[in-house]
This record gives C-alpha cells, structure tokens and sequence, in this order.
C-alpha cells in the first residue's frame, strides 16, 4: 500500500494511493488533480553523502570509511509537483535522485539483521544542492542543503513490504524529459540495514525519521522552468519544477497573504 | 521545562558553531589551512535532532564507550513568528524570548564534517528553566553566561562577545531558510569548553534567564 499527506479543502490529510485517486481517512476518493502533495514524513532527514562510489568519484573524493551524514530539518520539504527555486547569480544548482527510508518504529542499538524490521516503507527524494555555497565547515553546510522548498520528497510511502529487494532498485533523473542520470541502488556503500545500525548504535531514531540514502553520478546544472523528475524503481516518480528566486518569493508572498 | 516554554519551543534546534570571537581566534591559523582553506564566511550552522531535547534537572546520559563529554552553555532564542527574509532591524521582533541551552557535545577535533554523532545524541539538548519574554531582555547581545560544575564557576563570557549579534543571526538565517515560530537558535558556545563526570551538577547561567541544571549520569 502507497500512504501519503495532502492538502483538500484547506486541510491536511492522511491518504492511500489508489491508482490516480487518494483514498481520505472518512472514506471519501478524490482525484490527485485536486490536491496537493504534502512530503509524506516529516521527522528529521538524515542524508548520506558520498554514498555511491562513482560518485564520490565524480566530486573527486575517495569513498568514506565512514557514513558522511548530514541532518535536514521539516522547512525544507516540499511534496510532490511543488516547485523549487534556484537563487539569483548561482553558477551550479544540481538535483540528487535518492532512495529514502522512512523509519517506523523507534530504533536504538538494532543489529545490522534486524533493521529492515524498523522500516515503515520507502519514498524518495531530489537532494538538491546549490554548489557555490559550499563552505568547509560542517561540509555540506546547511545553505548548501537546508534551503526552504529545496528538498522535494515523495509522492508517497511504499509499504516496505511492498518491495521485495531494496538493494537492486534503478534510479533516474530526467531533466525535460531527458535521462540525465541512472544507476543503481546495488552500488550504495553503506546500505539501509548497515545505516540502521549506524545511527542507532549513538541515537534513537524515530518513527517518521527518515535516512535519504545518496545518489550515483549523473549530475547536472538546472534552471528556472525546468522539470525535473526523480524516479526510484518500484517506488515512486517525484516531479518539481525550478523556478526563479523571484517568484518563489512572489508567490510565497501572495499564499502567506 | 515551564508549560510556556514547552508549549511554545517545539521546532527545530538550530545551532550556531564558531560564534564566539575568542573560540574563532584559536583556530584562525588552523582555518587557513587544509581541509578548510579559508575561515567561514557565513554563520556556521549545524542541527540538533529532536531526540537531543532534555529538560531542566533532567539527566544526562554519559555515553559508555565515550572518553570525554562537553556542556556548551548558549543563549538560546525562540521565535516567535515565522521569519522568511527579514532585516536585521526587523528582526527581533520575530523574538518570542529568550532561554537556556546546554548544546552538550563530544569534543570536536575537526569542524570539517557535521558533528552528528558528537551533537545528535539522545538528551544532548537540555533547554530551560522558563522562557523569558522578549519584552523582558533588554539587550540579548550583552548577557553574562555562566558554568557551573558541581558549583564550581569553569566558564564565563557575555554574549557581547558573539561574532554575529542575534539579530544578524537571525537576518542571515532567513535568507535562505524561514525560522519558524517555535524554532530555537542556539547562539553558540563560547572557547573553553571543559569535560564533565557521571556524578557531575552542570548548571548554565545566563544574566535575566535563571540557571539550567542537569546531571551527568553514566549510560
């Protein structure tokens, strides 16, 4: 089963996905056309850095011994066919296309064999950074990743039971319909069960916590007007939309009003 | 923790690294080398996961396996309302008020990587006693801040001496990110952290604020 939040009426909702329509928790079926996506979790969001070898690769550094993680808070979220804005006067913005494990019971100090039993299901997320803010201090710093609206996630959250084998899953990004980037999750470094125990071995992780688990190489730069999907095989497509500084804060302006 | 702090304190921590003069001074040779080539430009920011939240005389887990545990006593800012883009003039007006904050951590050795596993831990935030209304702090950027351990004073500074002022905090911050109302700013610990017990009364004070105490008790 597919679980998701949405926005119907003024209010949010807790739904499952049923094919084109979201089932409400009174029973009633509406359309997605009629609704908007909320990110489906909203704990904290621990993301991996340089958790695929070719990428690491590809940002010139050799692969960690040790997860490189790095901590999101809910004020970037956004949901699925949201948009996100590139700053004004920014050389490279780029998307990362990452599987997302969303944690479904509190986990502290859980063996690497017992992990995926703390797993509620899976969703994904576009890990977008802008490089030029990068700094040397707590790399990647939060301009570079907690940006408002700067981290789509969703649509939903797939059952875990739902799929069968989350090491062999197929990332993609498309820019405008282009295949920008592919891979697999067979090539992470550090998988969930090995990231489970990890955290858990110095924290308690919480339900609704999520571990957004890095991306393969394939990076490009994005601009306003774009679309960009992010597809996680067997769990989900995850479109946004970049658009300028400009009119990010235009409309922000106009919904805050 | 006070009802009012409690009711109203519920977002997300963020915390500011380096914002002392005096710490930044220490490594400012350090910061022109390898693996940071450059000293910061912008705030040095870092989060602490809702797990770290701990409490006025709450206890705190010193971690088995652990060799050292730091208090990083802070001036701590609520705000008030959600603040998207605002001026530094502007910007205490998004104050609620002001409060303790003990952002305890394992010693850091590099400021390279974010410190997860040295901040993030369970009970690593203690906040409190009460939540000072704005209206009652005159000035947040000259406040006496104290430790105490076991009732022995090991640590002094006055927030006059922060890099960024709470207001140029709070200014730089929203223009990247909103600080929703309920979020806390952990303004910084200042230089001179030093190691705590099991066993150990850590008490932080901060002029007009009261006093937050915890107990450093073995996991």
């Amino acid at each position: 089963m597919k679980h998701a939040r949405i926005q119907f009426d003024g209010q949010a909702h807790t739904v499952t996905v049923e094919d084109e329509h979201l089932r409400l928790a009174d029973g009633r079926l509406v359309h997605e056309d009629q609704v908007t996506w909320l990110p489906p979790a909203t704990g904290s969001m621990f993301a991996l850095g340089l958790n695929y070898a070719d990428h690491a690769a590809e940002l010139a550094f050799s692969p960690p011994t040790e997860p490189l993680a790095f901590i999101k808070s809910p004020g970037t979220y956004t949901g699925h066919k949201q948009v996100t804005w590139r700053p004004d006067n920014v050389a490279y913005m780029h998307y990362e296309c990452e599987l997302v494990a969303v944690i479904g019971k509190a986990a502290k100090n859980v063996k690497r064999e017992d992990a995926l039993g703390y797993v509620a299901g899976y969703t994904v997320c576009n890990d977008y950074a802008i490089r030029d803010y990068l700094e040397n201090y707590y790399r990647p710093n939060l301009r570079v990743k907690n940006r408002d609206a700067t981290t789509p996630v969703g649509p939903w959250i797939v059952d875990a039971a739902d799929v069968p084998d989350v090491s062999n899953l197929k990332l993609r990004t498309w820019i405008n319909g282009e295949l920008k980037q592919e891979g697999s999750t067979s090539d992470m470094i550090f998988d969930i069960p090995y990231l489970i125990e990890y955290f858990s071995s110095f924290m308690t992780l919480q339900p609704g916590d999520m571990i957004a688990t890095g991306t393969p190489e394939g990076l490009a730069d994005v601009v306003p007007g774009d679309e960009v999907v992010v597809e996680v095989e067997g769990v989900g497509r995850l479109v946004n939309r970049i658009v300028s500084e400009a009119d990010f804060f235009k409309n922000n302006k106009a919904s805050a009003a | 923790m006070s009802h009012a702090l409690h009711d109203v304190a519920t977002g997300t921590l963020f915390g500011v690294a380096l914002n002392y003069q005096g710490l930044l001074q220490q490594h400012e040779a350090a910061f022109h080398e390898a693996p940071y080539k450059q000293p910061p430009v912008k705030p040095v920011l870092f989060i602490k996961t809702p797990n770290t939240r701990n409490h006025h005389e709450g206890n705190v887990l010193y971690p088995a396996g652990v060799e050292r545990l730091q208090p990083g006593p802070a001036l701590g800012v609520v705000i008030g309302k959600d603040a998207s883009r605002v001026s530094a003039e502007d910007a205490l007006a998004y104050v609620a008020g002001y409060t303790i904050v003990n952002e305890i951590s394992l010693p850091e050795t590099s400021y390279y990587r974010p410190a997860v596993k040295a901040k993030c831990r369970d009970g690593f935030c203690p906040v409190g006693p009460e939540l000072v209304p704005a209206a009652q702090v005159a000035n947040p950027d000259a406040l006496g801040l104290r430790l105490w351990v076991n009732g022995e004073l090991r640590q002094h500074n006055t927030t006059a001496n922060c890099v960024r002022t709470v207001a140029q905090l709070i200014a730089e911050l929203s223009e990247f990110m909103t600080l929703h109302a309920g979020d806390i700013l952990i303004t910084g610990t200042p230089e001179g952290r030093v190691d705590v017990q099991p066993g150990d009364r850590v008490e932080v004070e901060i002029d007009g604020l009261g006093k937050l105490t915890n107990h450093i008790v073995a996991e």
